[in-house]
């Protein structure tokens, strides 16, 4: 988005103004630039902003139970619609209850607008009640972060922040406003005018470097198309798969960017990284060339960054310059929009001499024998309870590609990411980059509020489940017919997967005692059943589909399935951390053979 | 070590050195020296820091500043192409013997007397680097009680100004 098309017009005369409060400006405002939804928990700092909230007709609020699920929810509202996701929250504690949701946003570019209250501005820096610098502990996780201390700079300051949340790339930006700018009065000027000269979003790249990027596609005989979650910010899945048809190579779409590209589609060869596909993962190892959109060589990704796809050469187009050559150093690099970029790059190819004789199948032959012998796949239990990658798989073929899966962070997740089958950008939220505990509920109570028509699953474990649950009465209480399938394996799972691996079977502190053979405190059933929402508890493998029909059928109050599975179920594949990517294992001991011969 | 010298334009606004300053220790750079003023243009402050770029590349650092969205231009100063000083204040011990050979280096140095007690001088100093540690080494016998120190500040050559180039386009 280019600059021009800020309002920023004159100001009106302030006679013809209308005299409103502080407070009053924040709502309208929210108003005005199209904001429906709002997430928040009231308090000292903030209630004069909630009194014209009751008031709004334009402005849904929804009371969290827990300002984490404030920011989480706006998260989920924002990377299921693609709009930014806005919440509010009060000075001293209710700050600081969404830094984590702040920080979640910052690492997955997530478009965030964060309202606090602040105490009075004479207080300020007294340690007054309730009184924490929400300005400066945000500023390391933030895009940008205002404090408004004046009513006049409402209205601008929002406005401002809420472009910055949504351009470029996108993040959290938090607007601090103290309880005496929310409670003058003054003239409401609209349209406000943006005053940002240090921010100005490259979005067009260079013709030359589009031109160079498409000769080294020519050229190469081992291209791969490394595709990150940016391609789903910009919203440029539908010029990716143009592209990718164009050239023909094959794809792998990072955790950030499952949905980015149809899993569908016959290039598609899955997820990269410690928990990769077999082919995903070698075939970036053995790539010689990385047609880089929108992923920033994180070291799940990469594994030891040093030994990673050791024969490429890199082409990164990212709409954030700071990661280009921040990990990797790019052959071509490339800044802007991946929407424009691709859609450039298209052209550009096609009129690139030897564009039509490129030929992969030598490449897709090697790719094919390892999709073949590698197969996304898992080894039953042995003691007799369920398979959580069969579960998972159940939910997503029986949701279909339509329907929104919100993971927390863990086994679950990984298999969430792993055995659903995405087509559809905006249909896979987690928490990829902080990797936050608790993401999930939360995040898809907002995701079923932008996109209130779709099937929306929390894929939960039930250590992260216990950490946000109380907003399955955010969820009864305003009609948010959510589904969550906690994949309940009585423990820590990834980190009693390592425990597994590293620490010699040692199971310090993992154990959670909600499952199977345990005293299962809470009772997820039971507790379902107070928050309102219909419990099931599954535990054997004929009543996984009914119980899954069940909870899509049931749209009148949310629906948590106990998924009672094996603690010993592993996420496999698994490249071990700090060593080179070519030592992926397809499971525990079992290394690709192909690798060997290296 | 591998130093150089930034120029930053940015907007004068709460909370901007911390923003910096808190990028330069979470990204681990290392500034070598910092000093902060007005420019000549109302609301714009310039920033002047030396970085150590031994481990990190100069690109990574000038793209991050880049990133804040007080900031409005960054421009890496050539030493060639721009003039750097820092200032200092220096008290050092004089007595009536060593008094008059003190006087004579502030006066070898084009130094300045600011202060004057009986038993000891403050001297203030401007240069570049190189010519201040020389400065300090010579008075250094006599003993150093008390340092006073700026970080550089630096100007390219020319007529060309910084501010022009932003407000150009």
């Amino acid at each position: 988005m280019s600059t021009e098309s800020l309002p920023t017009s004159t100001p009106a005369a302030p006679a013809n103004a209308p005299i409103l409060t502080g407070a009053e400006a924040v709502v309208r405002t929210l108003e005005l630039i199209g904001v429906t939804d709002v997430f928040g928990l009231p308090g000292g700092a903030i209630l004069p902003v909630y009194d014209p909230l009751m008031d709004s007709t334009k402005l849904r609020h929804i009371l969290v139970r827990h300002e984490q699920g404030a920011g989480h929810a706006a998260q989920g509202y924002a990377s299921a619609t693609g709009k930014a996701g806005v919440c509010i929250a009060t000075s001293g504690p209710g700050a600081t209850n969404l830094v984590t949701a702040i920080a979640d946003a910052y690492m997955d570019s997530v478009p965030l607008l964060a309202i606090t209250g602040q105490v009075f501005s004479h207080l300020m820096g007294t340690d007054a009640f309730q009184e924490a610098d929400i300005v400066g502990i945000t500023m390391p996780i933030t895009k940008h972060s205002f404090l408004v201390t004046k009513a006049e700079d409402i209205p601008a300051t929002i406005a401002a922040a809420y472009h910055i949340a949504s351009t470029g790339r996108p993040g959290p930006v938090l607007v601090d406003i103290t309880k005496d700018a929310q409670q003058a009065e003054v003239p409401f000027i609209w349209p406000a005018v943006l005053d940002l000269p240090g921010y100005r979003p490259v979005t067009k790249a260079h013709g030359k470097q589009i031109q160079a990027a498409a000769d080294l596609i020519v050229e190469a005989k081992k291209p791969v198309f490394y595709v990150g979650g940016g391609i789903i910010r910009s919203g440029a899945s539908k010029e990716l798969l143009e592209l990718v048809d164009l050239v023909g190579a094959p794809v792998v779409t990072t955790l950030m960017a499952r949905g980015a590209f149809p899993d569908s589609h016959e290039n598609n060869l899955g997820m990269p990284g410690m928990h990769g596909t077999v082919p995903a993962v070698l075939a970036l190892q053995e790539a010689d060339l990385l047609i880089t959109l929108g992923a920033r060589f994180d070291d799940r990704v990469t594994g030891k960054a040093s030994l990673f796809a050791p024969n490429a050469k890199v082409i990164h187009v990212d709409i954030d310059p700071a990661e280009i050559g921040k990990i990797r150093a790019a052959e071509v690099p490339i800044v802007g929009d991946l929407k424009d970029v691709i859609s450039d790059l298209i052209d550009t190819y096609k009129a690139t001499p030897g564009a039509k004789k490129t030929d992969f199948t030598e490449w897709w032959s090697t790719l094919n024998s390892l999709r073949k012998e590698y197969p996304l796949g898992y080894t039953p239990p042995t003691d007799g309870l369920l398979a959580p990658q069969h579960i998972i798989t159940r939910i997503g073929e029986l949701s279909g590609p339509e329907a929104i899966f919100a993971a927390g962070v863990g086994q679950h997740q990984m298999w969430a990411a792993q055995f659903i089958k995405y087509n559809r950008p905006n249909s896979w939220l987690n928490s990829g980059g902080a990797g936050t505990m608790g993401y999930s509920v939360p995040a898809a109570m907002g995701a079923k509020v932008g996109e209130p028509d779709r099937v929306v699953w929390a894929i939960d474990g039930d250590g992260c489940f216990q950490m946000t649950n109380q907003e399955l009465a955010t969820c009864t209480i305003n009609n948010i017919p959510i589904k969550v399938a906690i994949i309940n394996n009585s423990s820590l799972g990834m980190v009693r997967q390592w425990q597994t691996l590293f620490y010699d079977g040692r199971y310090s502190n993992t154990d959670l005692n909600t499952g199977h053979d345990t005293i299962r405190v809470p009772d997820f059933v039971k507790l379902a059943d107070a928050y309102g929402a219909l419990g099931i508890r599954v535990t054997k493998e004929e009543e996984i589909d009914a119980a899954i029909k069940l909870a899509l059928e049931t749209n009148d109050r949310p629906v948590v399935i106990d998924f009672v599975v094996s603690a010993d179920s592993m996420v496999w594949p698994m490249v071990p951390q700090g060593v080179s990517n070519s030592y992926v294992q397809y499971a525990r001991d079992h290394a690709p053979t192909w690798d060997t011969d290296e | 070590m591998s130093t150089h010298v930034l120029s930053l334009l940015v907007e004068d606004k709460p909370g901007l050195l911390t923003r910096v300053a808190g990028l330069f220790a979470r990204r681990g750079f290392n500034i070598e020296s910092l000093a902060v003023g007005h420019s000549e243009i109302e609301g714009l402050s310039r920033i002047t820091v030396v970085v150590d770029v031994e481990n990190l590349p100069l690109e990574q650092i000038t793209k991050q500043l880049n990133k804040l969205i007080n900031v409005i231009k960054i421009v890496e100063l050539d030493p060639e192409q721009s003039v750097a000083r820092e200032h200092m204040l220096i008290k050092v011990r004089v007595d009536n013997s060593t008094r008059s050979q003190v006087l004579e280096a502030v006066a070898l140095f084009r130094a300045r007397v600011v202060d004057v007690a009986t038993d000891s001088l403050v001297i203030e100093v401007t240069g570049n680097p190189a010519k201040i540690s020389a400065f300090l080494k010579v008075l250094e016998p006599y003993g150093i009680k008390e340092i006073a120190q700026s970080g550089a500040i630096a100007i390219g050559r020319g007529s060309k100004s910084i501010t022009e180039r932003v407000f150009k386009n």
